[in-house]
């Protein structure tokens, strides 16, 4: 049960060979066991949990189920979920129980799906290895003394470590295909616009996107299905007509042009997990795709262009967490200034002032022009060189992350050196297309590598599809890390 | 030295919809605290703004109404900055990009008509209220205004007195309340002035250093605050000192104006394009629908009025100061055909002297426009005498019917029967033989005194022209 897939366990739902309950119960009970090392969870309320298991169950009996009835979900501690503690990571949301649910969680709701519990993550999803969080570091399950990724590693970690089925991670620089890739599992960025953004608290409110981790392409399908479409309270959620993404999961790739960015093959990739790589698209090159190499230009600008603009809407989006009216208020004050100084300062971590300090300088008066503006104006740019490589091909591959988990503290003396570790994700969400991430292979350390792909506008149901071919050829994807 | 005055005003009108500008949460004022803030309005973590269409709809009526232009494309900012009355840590505004550009509003004082060019004008919203009493050294923060639309309207710097500035204050007033944006209830913040004041050497073409005189919410007061603060920049010049650019308040009870409170240095408020919220287009289609809609404006009102009912610029002004007096007037005048100025008259006088007594408003007269014509008529008709007018308006105004009625019941029918009159007539002049010799002496005092003797003997519904003629026949005879 716990290796099976989205569409085994549905089936055995329906079939009430298992229930809700039980089926919930196994997750939350290894949830519970590892979560003292592994410390992916910050919040688990059994009680609450099995409440919508039975709920599930009874929705299972009248033959109501649909593809996510009964199936637990664990959520990113970034999604809003009525009655239960919202931290964001965070100290100063550490006593912050949301009056309301997220968009998604309403979503996953009404698909019948169940909470299982709350993921840790980098604080207000700030970070690339899941290490700045108040709860603690959360470690990856394929070696304890590593970083799972971030900022959704919690979620990552969860999923790989077969404590969830399925999970919801959030994306603004590459928080959900990291920690994919560092923890051996599939997860999806989709279009921005696509999934809304209301109840997701907003770090970069130009760049995030709720997305889907699972263990395979086949499973992130239907949690798509069930979290996209439009949403009028989110004024940056797209209206299309709603569509299947599980629709050509099956059809054959042979044909596909796959173009591989000769900037994402450069120096500073680990030779290991260009060897991963290597294997992966020999076996496209099986499948009957072509392979063309592509350039987008740009790349070496993107780092720097989105640690100007996600630093920059990050320190507005954050000026409301001010003790005045919900979380976290230091306890000794004269003054209102003094107030507001001191409860950001305690309830802030180094890695979030950090950002609100470098996003406020690039905003202010004098600097707006040189950084904002001109950020904004290299983010069309890099959108223009995907919008150029797809004129030549259908899908982009290339690696998630330059290296396999690195140990944990080993980046956190210098955070440019952890902003590097961004470098190929980071391009995706500035042009706003979809991107993926799926196991591939094993570094030389036997840490997992990802290979990700990226797609045009719109195009999640095709990569997808890539993916599951890739997946139903390989075997990387059902590897679950060494633990009882 | 001459010294210039030179004025700018920014003012704030809450516009009249429904629900907030971002959210939808309603706007009616006098809830308990904190009863009118929703989730987006209070700011929790995770939620996100969505435009309200009638608030866009509102601008663009006043940027039609003004003469402006409508930006097909405009952009909300944010502004950023802390106050526990500000729930986001910044205002959705509108800073590079707004709604409306340009525009006019004209103006007079006294006989004076000067045109005062608009900047611009853009949407935003309102912050909630601090209450810095009864809370025990603490502060109170109330969100039920938190979201609320704004309009912003700048004006240029082109006014020159205290009198001009309160006369654009008083006609934009008019002019947002006539094409129903805003209810413009200054009491209840509705209608909000601050002030950019500065003087300069009279005839110089440089600007003088401006100070800004915030939260003005009386034209009274507005009055007074630019005329302190002229007064003291001026001495503060002639000094030869320099005035320093500040924020200041003005105090009505001392009736000065002083610095904030809070030492602002200039703030810098980092505005970029709201990231939550697309570029604002409207179609020119939708203005144009729009314009389709609003009302026949107070200066082309003011224009028909005097062609149509061939009234001076003076009344036609004072009955298109508002929709409601220029409504009543009008419905007036259509029962009464060629009575204009007559109508005029008393819908200026009379009537809004006891509607302004017992602060009442044109649409809420006790005496309506068909009973205003109705008493009219039978003046114009030489029923009633324009003395017993007066008596029979405030038996209207008092509920005892109509002119008609009343006239009947109380017998006030003008007596205008010569015959009657001429019997009247001999009779006083037979019992005043003193007064009648005075007359004939060349005393024309006399002379009233037995019109008035007459006036007396018919309680007043003599015809008094009529009685004129005939006391000048008999006594000539």
């Amino acid at each position: 049960m716990l290796n099976a897939s989205l569409s085994e366990l549905s089936s055995a739902l329906a079939r009430r060979a298992v229930s809700s309950v039980e089926l919930t119960k196994l997750f939350l009970e290894r949830a519970q066991r590892l979560n003292a090392t592994l410390n992916a969870f910050i919040t688990l309320d059994p009680e609450a949990t099995l409440a919508q298991a039975r709920a599930a169950d009874a929705l299972l009996a009248r033959g109501e189920g649909q593809a996510l009835t009964g199936i637990p979900v664990a959520l990113k501690d970034i999604f809003c979920a009525q009655g239960w503690l919202t931290t964001c990571g965070s100290k100063i949301l550490s006593n912050f129980v949301s009056p309301y649910d997220a968009h998604v969680v309403e979503r996953l709701q009404a698909a019948g799906a169940v909470n299982l519990g709350k993921t840790n993550m980098d604080e207000f999803a700030m970070g690339s290895s899941s290490e700045t969080s108040f709860y603690g570091p959360v470690r990856n399950p394929w070696e304890q003394t590593r970083v799972p990724g971030g900022s959704s590693g919690g979620s990552a970690c969860a999923v790989a470590a077969r404590m969830a089925p399925v999970a919801l991670g959030t994306d603004t620089g590459g928080s959900i295909r990291q920690p994919a890739a560092l923890c051996g599992i599939s997860g999806l960025k989709p279009t921005y616009g696509v999934v809304s953004r209301f109840g997701m608290i907003a770090f970069a409110s130009s760049l995030d996107q709720c997305g889907p981790m699972a263990k395979s392409a086949a499973d992130l399908a239907p949690m798509l299905n069930a979290i996209a479409g439009f949403d009028a309270r989110d004024s940056t959620s797209l209206e299309r007509p709603r569509e299947d993404y599980a629709r050509c999961l099956d059809q054959p790739v042979a044909g596909m042009r796959i173009g591989l960015p000769k900037e994402f093959f450069a120096s500073g990739l680990a030779a290991d997990v260009a060897r991963a790589l290597e294997a992966a698209l020999a076996e496209f090159r099986a499948l009957g795709c072509s392979i063309v190499e592509v350039s987008l230009p740009q790349t070496r600008l993107a780092v720097p262009t989105y640690y100007v603009l996600a630093p920059a809407e990050a320190s507005s989006n954050l000026a409301r967490f001010d003790g005045v009216r919900y979380g976290y208020r230091a306890p000794d004050y004269a003054d209102l200034r003094e107030m507001y100084m001191k409860t950001r300062a305690q309830g802030f971590g180094a890695e979030v002032k950090r950002r609100i300090l470098i996003g406020t300088y690039v905003l202010s008066h004098g600097y707006y022009d040189a950084y904002y503006l001109q950020a904004q104006r290299l983010r069309r740019l890099v959108a223009q060189d995907f919008a150029n490589a797809f004129g030549r091909c259908d899908v982009l591959m290339g690696p998630t992350s330059p290296t396999t988990a690195f140990k944990i503290g080993a980046k956190t003396a210098d955070p440019v050196q952890m902003y590097l570790t961004d470098i190929y994700t980071i391009p995706a969400p500035l042009a706003g297309i979809p991107a993926l991430s799926i196991p591939c292979g094993f570094g030389e350390d036997g840490l997992p590598v990802g290979l990700q792909i990226m797609g045009n506008y719109f195009d999640e149901a095709r990569m997808l599809n890539v993916a599951h071919q890739y997946q139903k050829a390989t075997d990387w994807h059902l590897r679950a890390p060494p633990i009882e | 030295m001459e010294w210039e005055p030179v004025i700018g005003l920014e003012t704030h009108a809450q516009l009249s919809t429904r629900s907030k500008m971002f959210s939808g949460a309603s706007t009616a004022f006098g809830a308990a605290p904190n009863t009118q803030a929703c989730a987006v309005d209070i700011a929790l973590p995770g939620v996100l703004p969505v435009t309200n269409r009638a608030g866009v709809e509102r601008a663009i009526r006043f940027g039609i109404a003004a003469g402006g232009a409508i930006n097909t494309r405009s952009v909300f900012a944010r502004k950023n900055y802390f106050y526990p009355d500000l729930p986001k840590g910044y205002q959705i505004s509108q800073y590079e990009l707004p709604i409306v550009r340009g525009g006019s509003i004209p103006i007079h004082v006294g006989e004076v008509e000067k045109v005062i060019r608009l900047t611009r004008a853009h949407l935003e919203e309102d912050a909630g209220k601090s209450l810095h009493q009864d809370f025990r050294g603490m502060s109170g923060i109330d969100l039920n205004r938190a979201g609320t639309p704004l309009l912003e309207i700048v004006s240029e710097p082109d006014m020159r007195s205290a009198a001009e500035a309160v006369a654009y204050a008083k006609t934009l007033h008019a002019l947002v309340r006539w094409i129903d944006i805003c209810d413009g209830n200054m009491q209840e913040g509705s209608f909000r002035c601050d002030a950019n004041v500065s003087v300069r050497p009279a005839g110089a073409e440089r600007l003088g250093t401006r100070c800004e005189i915030k939260n003005l919410n009386s034209f009274r007061f507005l009055e007074r605050a630019i005329q302190f603060e002229v007064q003291r920049q001026i001495e503060i010049l002639e000094a030869g000192d320099r005035v320093s650019q500040e924020t200041r308040l003005y105090d009505p009870d001392r009736d000065e104006t002083r610095p904030m409170r809070s030492k602002e240095e200039a703030q810098d408020y980092r505005y970029f394009p709201d990231p939550d919220l697309l570029p604002l287009v409207v179609s020119e289609e939708w203005i144009a629908q729009i314009r389709a809609t609003l009302p026949e404006l107070p200066g082309a009102k003011r224009d028909r009025f005097q062609r149509e009912f061939g009234l001076t610029a003076y009344d036609a002004s004072v009955l298109t100061a508002g929709p409601e007096i220029a409504a009543y007037f009008e419905k007036a005048v259509r029962e009464l055909p060629g009575q204009a100025k007559l109508v005029a008259n008393w819908v200026m006088g009379e009537l809004s002297a006891r509607l302004n007594k017992e602060d009442i408003d044109f649409n809420q007269s006790p005496v309506p426009p068909t009973a205003l014509a109705g008493l009219l008529r039978r003046v114009a008709d030489a029923t009633l005498s324009g003395k017993l007018a007066k008596e029979v308006f405030d038996a209207v105004w008092a509920g005892e019917g109509d002119a008609d009625r009343i006239i009947e019941l109380r017998g006030l029918r003008q007596i205008s029967d010569a015959g009657e009159l001429e019997r009247i007539a001999a009779e006083i002049i037979q019992s005043h033989p003193a007064e009648v010799a005075d007359y004939r002496g060349g005393k024309e005092k006399a002379f009233n005194f037995l019109v008035g003797q007459v006036m007396k003997a018919t309680k007043g519904k003599a015809n008094p022209a009529q009685v004129n003629q005939i006391l000048r026949r008999l006594l000539s005879g």
